[in-house]
């Protein structure tokens, strides 16, 4: 017989959770109280609730299984909601536990009330109350299984404070399967239309791979490579995508989109076949839907027919998980001949052309000030390319996306569809707990860290030797960058005075704190801050204030059209 | 931009109906009309709108209402062969001259009457959305006192069924 918060823990346990990242309140103390009890599941003390949220979707990108969150009714609750959504809009299993007042109390205005059922209710897969604690082993058994099958997401579990009362207790049992009658996510894609796919793909001239965040999540990403590799085609990805297909693979494009590379968006542009895999054709990628790709056949593979043909419309849609899609499209192409090599070798050759026009590339100043993709790229060498990589999000998210090379899936860790400043410092957390001797770093800027910064507190007290690569513009840079671009350089509110000196900063957080201002120290330290295996290293690293983010879409525009410099365009 | 009656078996549930309408308003779907009961099986809700769009928006309306948890299967019944039906309750001016009049214009329309006091008709009237507008019209704007209307109900015509 077990009480309520009893059986929130066992569940979690059942479930084989190994942490849950919270804060404690009033309305979750018994389900505190539970957990003090065991010592099972692991709860990470945060900061604050919406670094919570971020620790346990680090940890879900950084392994695929549910991030789990714990937070007490009203203020908890509504301090989780930003990292529920960002959870939402890059479709990553999470479970959260909030706490809520007494049923009997509920609609009356009590303390630190809040409908957290219908606040979360736009950004949530889906979302429970109990109303008896009987209900608690089967609700928590479905929450897991809606968030982590079919396309994921967050699923809040939200609980009455008297339904976890010690006094009441229940038998209890944990379901060993779920059957839901009105939730049956698609298991195959339709081998029909993978036929046709096929049949488009081996035709092909002028084709892409454009690959997104499914694949990723979707755990597709050996079969990506192996399609890609089988047809010799050029792979891109998208911001979410990164790592799905090995940043360094000579068939590797880079991103594509707003700030794509120049031979990604013109692949694109030029294609006659695109397949799109577990990519959602978003408006950070396709600029003006209506002039995207206009010569080019679209398959579209997706686990969520809502995502088919939404933006653009797909000539040949898919509905089904992209792995399973994409390793029977392997075992039909393995059957059915060859692609169309003469073309595609010519196609690679037109592609080649423009990686020599306009690569990936930044003017530096031997004189100036250091470039912040110097940073990236001094980061890249000093951990091997090996590193997890958190970003928060700005100019800096962009470099550490164009120039850290990802290899492999889940490796690349940022908020992509919300684009949350604050996201990275807590996210590194989640990814730290889940791989404790990997080396993580999170590349940040002045504005963003400031965002979730007395989550140094916990990284000390669990001792997260995470690396924080500050990429100090002294402004918020992609806000500055557009001012510049569209309005005249006017810096409306976008930089930042009196910033904190973060070297005493992180030490007073009980962290190592480095500076660099020059070029020339910026390897030497970087060697020694990852010298440092057991400890937080805060780098504050001063960059070049002026500098922009290229290539640059062109608002409105196609594909093709981009800014590559301040100076030169498409 | 075409008129849709899609019908929904939803569980009857609490929360699920604030997401169907959650739903529509975050995405910036139109709801006309909205009615929903139990079924006969009293697990499971029977939802009924009513909205505008073309056929793209209509085919996100519906991948978005599928994805929902709590439906369990949904049916755009102006997609074949239907009955819709709507009920009317409406109050009548009815005075002197005027009451045989209103009388008259009921029973062309196959309404009833349903209450009475010496200045008001209270009228039923059961039909689809465009007949009892043809009955608003003809009684006359300045005639009718109170509308209240149900919002369309549908169901599709011959065997098919929207069951699970
Ligand atoms: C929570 C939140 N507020 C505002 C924004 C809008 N925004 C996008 S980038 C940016 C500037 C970020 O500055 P910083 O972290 O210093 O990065 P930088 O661009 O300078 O590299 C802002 C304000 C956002 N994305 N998230
Ligand atoms: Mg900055």
């Amino acid at each position: 017989m077990l009480s309520g918060a009893e059986m929130v823990v066992r569940a979690l346990q059942d479930e084989g959770v190994e942490y849950i990242f919270g804060y404690p309140g009033g309305a979750v103390l018994h389900i505190y109280d539970a957990l003090f009890q065991q010592d099972k599941v692991n709860h990470i003390l945060v900061r604050h609730e919406q670094a919570a949220t971020h620790a346990a979707d680090g940890y879900a990108r950084s392994t695929g299984k549910p991030g789990v969150v714990l937070v007490t009714s009203g203020p908890g609750a509504t301090n989780a909601i930003t990292g529920i959504a960002t959870a939402f809009m890059d479709s990553i299993p999470m479970v959260v536990l909030s706490g809520q007042v007494r049923s009997d109390w509920i609609g009356d205005d009590a303390f630190q009330e809040t409908d957290m059922v219908g606040l979360s209710r736009p950004i949530v897969k889906h979302s429970f109350m109990v109303r008896d604690p009987r209900q608690i082993p089967e609700m928590i058994k479905k929450a897991f299984y809606i968030a982590s099958t079919g396309r994921p997401g967050p699923v809040l579990v939200d609980i009455p404070k008297d339904h976890t009362a010690p006094h009441n207790t229940f038998p209890y049992e944990y379901p060993k399967k779920v059957k839901m009658r009105s939730y049956a996510p698609v298991t195959r894609g339709h081998s029909g239309q993978i036929r046709k796919a096929v049949d488009e793909l081996l035709k092909a001239k002028r084709p892409v791979i454009y690959s997104g965040g499914g694949v990723v999540q979707g755990d597709a990403s050996e079969a990506l490579t192996a399609v890609a590799r089988k047809l010799n085609f050029p792979v891109t990805n998208t911001l979410m995508g990164l790592g799905a297909f090995p940043g360094t693979d000579k068939q590797f494009l880079g991103m594509l989109g707003m700030h794509g590379t120049y031979e990604a968006n013109m692949s694109m542009h030029n294609a006659d076949v695109i397949l799109a895999a577990g990519a959602r054709l978003d408006d950070r990628v396709t600029n003006d839907a209506k002039k995207f790709c206009p010569g080019a056949k679209i398959i579209h593979i997706d686990i969520d027919p809502a995502s088919i043909s939404k933006n653009v419309a797909a000539h040949i849609p898919i509905v089904g998980p992209v792995k399973q899609v994409l390793e029977e499209m392997l075992t039909m192409l393995e059957e059915s001949g060859e692609p169309d090599h003469k073309s595609v070798d010519r196609w690679w050759q037109e592609i080649e052309g423009w990686r020599k026009v306009h690569g990936m590339r930044f003017e530096t100043n031997e004189q100036g000030p250091m470039k912040p993709q110097q940073v990236v790229q001094a980061l890249y060498k000093a951990t091997n390319g090996e590193a997890y990589v958190s970003s928060d999000v700005g100019q800096h998210q962009m470099f550490a996306a164009q120039y850290y090379l990802y290899d492999r899936p889940r490796q690349w860790i940022n908020s992509g569809g919300l684009g949350t400043m604050g996201f990275g410092l807590p996210a590194a957390m989640g990814v730290q707990f889940a791989h404790p001797e990997a080396v993580v770093a999170c590349v940040t800027g002045e504005g963003s860290i400031q965002m979730n910064i007395q989550e140094l507190s916990t990284c000390l007290q669990y001792g997260l030797p995470i690396k924080i690569i500050n990429i100090n513009n002294q402004a918020l840079g992609m806000v500055r960058q557009w001012q510049d671009m569209q309005y005249g350089g006017r810096h409306s509110q976008s930089y930042m005075e009196s910033l904190p000196d973060f070297v005493k900063l992180a030490e007073s957080y009980g962290h190592v704190g480095m500076k660099v201002e020059k070029f020339e120290d910026l390897d030497g330290a970087m060697e020694e801050a990852f010298a440092l295996k057991d400890r937080l290293v805060f780098m504050d690293i001063y960059v070049d204030p002026t500098e922009h983010v290229y290539p640059m879409h062109i608002a409105d525009g196609s594909m093709r059209d981009m800014w590559l410099s301040k100076t030169e365009r498409t | 931009m075409m008129r849709r009656i899609i019908s929904i078996l939803m569980e009857n549930e609490p929360g699920a109906l604030s997401r169907v309408v959650g739903l529509f308003s975050q995405r910036g779907y139109n709801i006309e009309t909205l009615t929903v009961a139990p079924t006969e099986d009293e697990t499971l809700s029977r939802l009924t709108m009513t909205t505008t769009g073309d056929d793209k928006k209509i085919e996100q309306i519906t991948k978005h209402l599928n994805k929902l948890i709590e439906v369990v299967k949904l049916v755009d019944l102006t997609e074949g062969a239907h009955i819709e039906r709507e009920i009317m309750l409406m109050k009548v001016k009815a005075t002197g001259a005027q009451r045989a009049e209103v009388k008259r214009t009921v029973d062309i329309f196959r309404g009833q009457i349903v209450d009475v006091t010496s200045t008001v008709y209270t009228v039923q009237l059961t039909g689809t959305t465009d007949k009892l507008e043809a009955f608003i019209n003809a009684i006359g704007e300045t005639q009718v006192l109170e509308v209240v209307r149900s919002g369309v109900s549908g169901i599709s015509r011959g065997e098919k069924v929207l069951s699970l």
